[in-house]
């Protein structure tokens, strides 16, 4: 079973636990009625959907409750990191240099 | 709702009497209210329990927390509780009825609940809690010995939760 790492919960535990909610790093925008309907829509529907990485949120619906980010491979699965929302995009350099 | 208990030599099964149990939301910055209004400090870590006086808590998220107590305290606890929200605002939400408790217990108790639950138990603490899920439905699952723990499933779900017990454990008495 994949386990994935809870920033709040602090351990890694079973996917079964969490709910996958999209592309990270979206922010609505500030004055929605300023913004064209192709602006609008690019916020709403059109997401980056890379192969590889991606930083997406999860929630541990099924534990503590709160949404946090991940950094995903969305070839191999694999969770390269994950981290409290409100938190930047880890840069990926440095992780796979502390490794 | 007390129903008779289920066992064989290792694992025994029963629904323990009603309970006062409430969840808690605060700031962790205002926690000490809390612990001083339940008589207790309420642990920080999530999973952490503390029990004194009869009191119980468990952290289950960064700011909730689950606290159990004699059924005839319930009034006095949210009394109590009320006096310090002007000082520190909570929620605090009585889930008394919301609920059953299962007890499991038993030298393969740890081994009995893999049947449905997804979590490393070998890595749970005694007097740790945390919630999950068992089979489809989401419980809390608290451990308070090697060989002893709870089930705290809504009732809604309780049906379904203790016929799987009573599956499992016809398992394992035919040794299966
Ligand atoms: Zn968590």
């Amino acid at each position: 079973m994949l386990l994935i790492n809870c920033p709040y919960c602090d351990d890694a535990l079973p996917e079964l636990e969490f709910a996958y909610a999209g592309e990270a790093h979206i922010a609505r925008p500030a004055d929605p009625s300023k913004l064209s309907d192709e602006e609008w829509r690019d916020f709403l529907f059109i997401r980056s959907n890379p192969r590889g990485l991606h930083a997406e949120r999860w929630r541990h619906i099924h534990g503590c409750g709160r949404f946090f980010n991940a950094l995903r491979d969305t070839v191999s699965d694999r969770f390269l990191t994950t981290y409290p929302a409100g938190q930047p995009r880890p840069d990926v350099t440095k992780l796979e240099a502390a490794e | 709702m007390n129903a008779p208990v289920k066992s064989f030599a290792n694992v025994s099964i029963a629904v323990l009497p009603p309970v006062a149990r409430l969840n808690l939301r605060i700031a962790p910055a205002n926690l000490a209210a809390a612990s001083a209004a339940f008589g207790l400090p309420l642990p920080t870590k999530i999973g952490q329990g503390v029990v004194k006086n009869g009191h119980a808590a468990w952290c289950l998220g960064p700011d909730e927390w689950l606290l159990h107590a004699p059924e005839a305290e319930q009034a006095a606890i949210v009394a109590d509780f009320a006096k310090a929200r002007t000082k520190a605002p909570h929620s605090l939400t009585v889930i008394s009825d919301r609920e059953f408790t299962i007890a499991i217990t038993g030298p393969r108790a740890q081994e009995f609940l893999t049947v449905a639950c997804p979590l490393d138990l070998s890595r749970m603490a005694p007097g740790t809690a945390k919630r999950t899920l068992f089979d489809s439905a989401q419980v809390v699952l608290i451990r308070d010995a090697d060989d002893a723990f709870r089930i705290e499933v809504w009732r809604s779900f309780f049906p379904h939760v203790s016929e799987l017990l009573d599956i499992a454990l016809r398992e394992f008495a035919c040794g299966l």
